[in-house]
């Protein structure tokens, strides 16, 4: 009994004596932990400021507040509201008088193009979408404010420095001083950018927009979507559930996962050979676009399916075939409701990858430049991720902060699929 | 879930020597094994299995088994972990076609139907041999869709009305009725432990099988879960052939009228609970039942 009692005690001590020593190791192992994680949120945040910092100021965008005589003269001489001669009609004309008379002191020839350069070439478009909408305006004077350059938009928002000597500021000492003339008349006002999101493409960074990338994106997620989802689905299905094990299947499962691996470019690669060299399909267009993110996404949303199916517990198809439910009644009725938010996290984040794509789409031509808002699946179009490529590798000043504005779109779009697939796994998550 | 079920015709002989460790150690334990003691058969049977052998693999898991299930009474299958006895009645609804290394020789007939034949399906032969598993399985959706499943897919029902009816007797049957009238809408997965077995019981006996496998109904449960199922087993004898597995020779001896013992893959000793538990035949069965082993 007395040793017995001995034999306990030692033991207690020695797990006293190792404990300090245990407690220090978790202690570490957590302290490892938490570093990893607040670096990785560091690098987010920087990664985010940055971005922000440099996006922000794309959805504001300078006007110049002008007094524009609609001059009926030169807008419409028969006074028959013609809607062939209003849009014809010379409005750039118009934006240069206006300014003429906004400067008196402005003479040469060379000054005169210094001037007309401080507003935007897409000025006379919006005189002639307020005319067109409302040609009542002929013939009177109306204070309009019209969309200035790129150049007098960067003085205005800082990104040119005031105080550097001539020589090194895109912007001239003349220019300059009329735009502090404009600054104290207050006729120069930052405004929200309405364009970034409604216009396409345009080789003017002002007049540039995400709309017609953002419509790109879309036509090309939706094929994607059609087209990856239920193959991926039927694919898993039958490769879980119903395909023998033999030889066959077993290659056809090393390859999907081998697919997963495979650098995208490669499936532009084949999408160019394939689809627009065989099939002749359209370059440039968003369905190739599709059907090339489908072969990229498909091994993604296979594999997500399958584990899936998978992690539905055995139990569940035993009850089934147990009452008498066929295979496919087991499996339609009770494992793939089960299986079906993993199977949409699964495309979601396919889908979400899909969208963030650059590199094959390059190769079908989906980088060309596209001012037109696409219209449909066929018509030639770009998607947001190329879209910031393409400004990335523009020279204007005035693309930095639209590059920067075009990812935080972009982000949003990503943000927005990933609490989508959170939402979905949470709200379909059954217990069993 | 391909399965590679492969029909032997039935041999009167001893189980064929088999190679692999498993085998091996079968035949060498079973020395002294001089055929099934106690009368394997019964006067009314609901389901006749004859010299059944049983593979997983290489690996035999049943050898040479012969055994009827009869009709409006209870037979529990007692013996050591890993003997065959869950093997022998997964056979008898064919749940064991969906492992894929698995295969049964030998002649299992329900209604003079043999169940192993190519050309029968297995979907109604499970609508008439029905079975109960070891875990509660509710299916993740009401009580009500829960008991209605089977009759929904077997067509049991007329209208609406005929599948309320089923689910309110299927219900009444396994006692749970009162418990859950008000709840029908609610997951079949709330319930606590025993109701949740009892609601697969409701689901089993829904489809009106001839022959109720279960297969350690108990042993997720508590003790008073226990009693009520055990109460309810007793009523059902009265509409179905039961065969039963346990671990539990109380329970075995409270709910059974026949009692099988299977010890390595082999039916040592069947007969009468009662004669079972007092005056066992075989030294294998007398070690067990005075806890000399298992």
């Amino acid at each position: 009994m007395n040793s017995h009692s001995d034999k306990r005690v030692r033991t207690i001590d020695r797990v006293n004596a190792s404990l300090a020593e245990r407690y220090a190791r978790e202690r570490r192992f957590r302290t490892a932990g938490l570093a990893a994680v607040s670096l990785g949120l560091l690098f987010v945040s920087f990664l985010f400021i940055s971005i922000v910092g440099n996006g922000y100021t794309a959805f504001h965008q300078t006007k110049i507040a002008l007094e524009v005589f609609f001059d009926p003269q030169q807008l419409d001489p028969d006074g028959r509201h013609d809607y062939d001669a209003l849009t014809r009609a010379d409005y750039g004309g118009l934006v240069k008088a206006s300014m003429r008379n906004s400067f008196p002191a402005v003479k040469t020839r060379q000054e005169k193009r210094a001037l007309y350069a401080m507003v935007s070439s897409g000025a006379a478009f919006e005189l002639q979408h307020m005319v067109l909408a409302d040609p009542s305006l002929i013939g009177t004077t109306q204070a309009v404010w019209l969309t200035a350059d790129d150049d007098i938009d960067m003085l205005v928002k800082g990104h040119i420095d005031r105080s550097v000597p001539e020589s090194e500021r895109r912007v001239d000492d003349r220019t300059l001083a009329w735009v502090e003339r404009l600054e104290q008349e207050g006729a120069l006002k930052r405004r929200f950018n309405t364009a970034f999101f409604t216009n396409g493409d345009s080789r003017e960074p002002e007049l540039a927009g995400i709309a017609g990338a953002v419509m790109g994106s879309c036509y090309v997620l939706l094929v994607t979507l059609l087209l990856a989802f239920p193959i991926a689905v039927a694919t898993a299905v039958y490769l879980e559930e119903f395909a023998p094990r033999n030889r066959w299947t077993d290659l056809i499962e090393v390859n999907i996962n081998n697919l997963a691996a495979v650098p995208s470019i490669v499936f532009g690669l084949l999408g160019l050979a394939v689809f627009i060299n065989f099939f002749g399909l359209p370059r440039s267009a968003a369905l190739v676009g599709g059907l090339v993110l489908t072969l990229m996404t498909l091994p993604t949303i296979i594999i997500a399916s399958r584990a899936a199916l998978k992690s539905v517990p055995p139990s569940i198809r035993e009850a089934a075939l147990g009452v008498g439910a066929s295979q496919q009644q087991t499996i339609f009725h009770h494992v793939l409701p089960l299986a079906l938010p993993g199977m949409l996290t699964g495309t979601i984040i396919g889908m979400a990858q899909a969208l963030g794509e650059t590199a094959p789409l390059l190769m079908i031509g989906m980088v060309a430049f596209i001012v037109d808002i696409p219209g449909g699946a066929l018509d030639p179009a770009t998607v947001l991720p190329v879209q910031i490529f393409l400004w990335a590798d523009s020279p204007e000043r005035a693309f930095v902060e639209r590059t920067s504005g075009a990812i935080m779109v972009l982000l949003f779009f990503l943000v927005t699929m990933n609490a989508l697939a959170v939402v979905l796994r949470k709200r379909f998550e059954r217990r069993w | 879930m391909h399965t590679t079920i492969q029909y032997m015709a039935a041999e009167n002989t001893l189980a064929p020597a088999v190679s692999g460790d498993g085998g091996q150690a079968l035949a060498e334990d079973s020395r002294d094994f001089a055929g099934t003691v106690g009368d394997v058969t019964v006067a009314n049977p609901a389901m006749t299995a004859r010299n059944v052998n049983v593979w997983y693999g290489e690996q035999q898991a049943i050898i040479d088994t012969s055994l009827d299930i009869g009709k409006s009474q209870v037979i529990s299958m007692i013996g050591p972990s890993g003997c065959g006895k869950s093997t022998f009645i997964r056979c008898l609804n064919r749940m064991n076609d969906t492992i894929d290394s698995c295969r049964v020789t030998g002649d299992i007939r329900l209604e003079g139907q043999n169940i192993y034949d190519k050309k029968l399906d297995v979907v109604p032969l499970r609508a008439q041999v029905g079975m109960v598993f070891q875990k509660p399985n509710p299916f993740p959706k009401s009580i009500y869709d829960n008991v209605a499943y089977g009759p929904r897919i077997h067509g049991l029902a007329e209208d609406k009305q005929g599948v309320d009816e089923i689910v309110e007797t299927s219900l009444s049957k396994a006692g749970l009725w009162d418990e859950v009238k008000d709840r029908l809408g609610e997951p079949g997965t709330g319930l606590s432990g025993g109701q949740q077995q009892r609601l697969c019981i409701a689901r089993t006996i829904a489809v009106s099988p001839e022959v109720i496998l279960m297969d350690e109904p108990c042993s997720a449960l508590d003790p008073i879960a226990t009693a009520t199922i055990e109460e309810l087993i007793d009523e059902l004898r009265q509409h179905y052939a039961i065969a039963i597995v346990t671990h539990s020779m109380q329970q075995a001896a409270r709910v059974s009228q026949r009692t099988a013992y299977f010890h390595l893959g082999r039916l040592i000793e069947v007969g009468a609970t009662d004669d079972i538990f007092t005056n066992p035949g075989h030294r294998l069965t007398e070690d067990y039942i005075t806890g000399r082993f298992g």
